[in-house]
């Protein structure tokens, strides 16, 4: 092989692999800056610098009671998805009962189905039924749509956990509810509050599902498609910013500690 | 990813020592969950289906319709939108290759060249997923600033005249494709990365030690191993893509010549109330998936999907 050959062996897919990196970043870095333009009618030409959409996130108050709208049905289908999904989890891989393949087809078709489909679905149960469209039927489709994922994302974690733990407990005399809020529940909690972060995240973003079943209720996904139509305010944008490092932050925290702790074992 | 999850061997094993008797618990920990999903997965699917034969209501008023069993339904939206639904698969089926040939160098990358310096290899993953943490319309609506014609790159391009006056980058199915494509970049990375990730390196080396050059090596080694990865990155990418309308929609990467179902059921469902035609082009859909699906994981022979 030439020597140009081997330098483009040894440096071709690096340099691919920055340059792709780059290409993923462009749109986010994008919403960022264009958080700090002056804006005079639209946000889409640079007319400077100003830090003052940030301070006065609340100036469009749609945008912030959107935002606000989107935490509320976060937090609430989260809690409602991974508590469901938690419990189904244990069930699969603890106990063994009829219908077993029929539970894992009805968790992984949800997640096989695409948004338009699922969301239609919903609408035109509600509508048969005739119950009116708002906060409760987002909800009711969030908690839907994250129930599979739970599920998937806590089940690897119960697979892991060694079953002598709890007899251990057991053989202590503890009570079944002590075995399982002291040894069972500490020991799945790193996977719960992954499941808990990825429904939130998923709930968080959802559009298409919403968009059937939302009625006036505004999310801030459903926000921004509405006024994707006469131009996004610069607020969008910062909170879209403020969101991004949030999760960044969350993540990059959960990856240290994860190390930390590998390495805590590693050496005790 | 979430579709290798459902190939747990350790679980089944399990759940065969589980004891029997306890099995009120079972009963307990499943029937919420299960009731749920049966009542805001299964019931609206039926739901659907049952709308697709509705006929229109004695009032005549918009959005009135009466149960029926009109299959005249499914022969209107089929001749209606024939076109949309050949153009729902083909922007999914070129977003899902150029997704793959874009993602599959990356995740070897960070999978197998990058497996000795993990801390590169963490901050890698991270800027795969970093993309989620931004809203998916706002990333799209990013893409449509720089695409269109005040931007960047249409400026460049028509300076350099390879872009004619008239041209446009947005509202043609080269933007749509390319939205679709971005978007998706991460469902296909991940799954491919955790497949090569946790090749060994071992059959690598064994390949090279049998006389194999790089390409046969790779060919028929390193890419096999890495087909389950491969498989749940396509589906990932393609079951979205060819439901979604987003990308599509006038007001972001689309023109009125893009218009996919997704933006047909929409639009039924939401602005014309036509009920029955948006619930059959949502069945539609959803059965050349499942059709598309299947025939996908049966040939590309990874039963441990499901």
């Amino acid at each position: 092989m030439s020597a140009v050959g081997r330098f483009l062996g040894r440096f071709a897919l690096p340099v691919y692999g920055v340059l792709a990196f780059v290409f993923l970043l462009i749109p986010i870095a994008y919403t960022i800056v264009f958080s700090f333009n002056q804006v005079r009618r639209t946000n889409i030409a640079w007319r400077g610098f100003t830090l003052d959409n940030w301070t006065n996130v609340c100036d469009d108050p749609t945008v912030c009671q959107s935002f606000a709208n989107s935490i509320v049905v976060g937090v609430v289908a989260t809690v409602l998805a991974t508590a469901l999904g938690t419990a189904i989890a244990i069930a699969l891989v603890r106990f063994r009962f009829r219908f077993r393949s029929g539970t894992t087809l009805l968790l992984f078709l949800p997640m096989a189905s695409p948004e338009v489909v699922l969301g239609a679905g919903l609408a035109a149960e509600f509508l048969t039924a005739g119950v009116p469209k708002g906060i409760g039927t987002v909800i009711l489709a969030h908690t839907m749509f994250c129930i599979s994922f739970v599920v998937t994302t806590v089940r690897a974690r119960v697979a892991g956990l060694d079953p002598a733990l709890e007899e251990a407990g057991r053989d202590l005399y503890a009570s079944p509810g002590q075995v399982w809020w002291r040894i069972t529940f500490p020991l799945l909690l790193p996977g719960i509050v992954a499941a808990a972060l990825l429904s939130f995240a998923l709930s968080f973003d959802d559009f298409i599902i919403t968009n059937f079943n939302s009625g006036s209720f505004m999310t801030f996904p459903k926000y921004i498609y509405i006024a994707s139509a006469r131009g996004i305010p610069p607020q969008a944008n910062v909170i879209a910013s403020a969101v991004f490092f949030i999760a960044l932050i969350v993540v990059v925290v959960s990856q240290l500690t994860t190390a930390a702790r590998r390495k805590r074992l590693a050496r005790g | 990813m979430a579709f290798g999850a459902f190939a747990t061997t350790a679980a089944q094993s399990q759940a065969e020592d589980a004891p029997r008797r306890r099995s009120w618990v079972a009963l307990v920990l499943l029937l919420p969950g299960i009731a749920y999903l049966a009542l805001f997965f299964l019931v609206p699917l039926v739901s659907l289906v049952l709308t697709s034969f509705n006929a229109p209501g004695p009032s005549g008023a918009m959005g009135d319709y009466v149960p029926g069993f009109e299959w005249s339904n499914y022969v209107t939206v089929v001749s209606m939108y024939g076109e949309h639904i050949i153009r729902s698969f083909l922007y999914a089926l070129l977003a899902t290759a150029f997704a793959l040939l874009f993602s599959y160098p990356l995740a070897y990358l960070l999978g197998v060249r990058l497996r000795r310096f993990p801390l590169v290899q963490a901050l890698g993953v991270t800027l795969v997923i970093a993309p989620f943490f931004i809203s998916f319309l706002l990333r799209t609506l990013a893409w449509k600033a720089i695409l269109s014609d005040e931007g960047p790159v249409s400026t460049a391009l028509h300076a350099l005249s390879l872009l004619g006056s008239d041209d446009h980058i947005t509202g043609t199915p080269f933007s749509v494709v390319f939205g679709l494509t971005y978007n998706f970049i991460p469902f296909m990375t991940l799954p491919i990365y955790t497949s090569l990730e946790r090749l060994d390196l071992r059959y690598v080396e064994a390949g090279g030690d049998l006389y194999a050059g790089p390409v046969q090596t790779f060919l028929r080694v390193t890419l096999p191993l890495s087909l389950p990865g491969v498989v749940s990155g396509s589906l990932l990418t393609f079951i979205p893509a060819a439901g979604d309308y987003v990308n599509a929609s006038s007001t972001f990467l689309g023109g009125t010549g893009t218009q996919m179902v997704g933006n047909v059921i929409e639009a039924n469902f939401l602005s014309l109330q036509n009920y029955p035609a948006a619930a059959a082009m949502s069945i539609i859909l959803m059965a050349i998936i499942l059709v598309l699906v299947g025939v996908y994981v049966a040939r590309s022979g990874t039963k441990d999907l499901v």
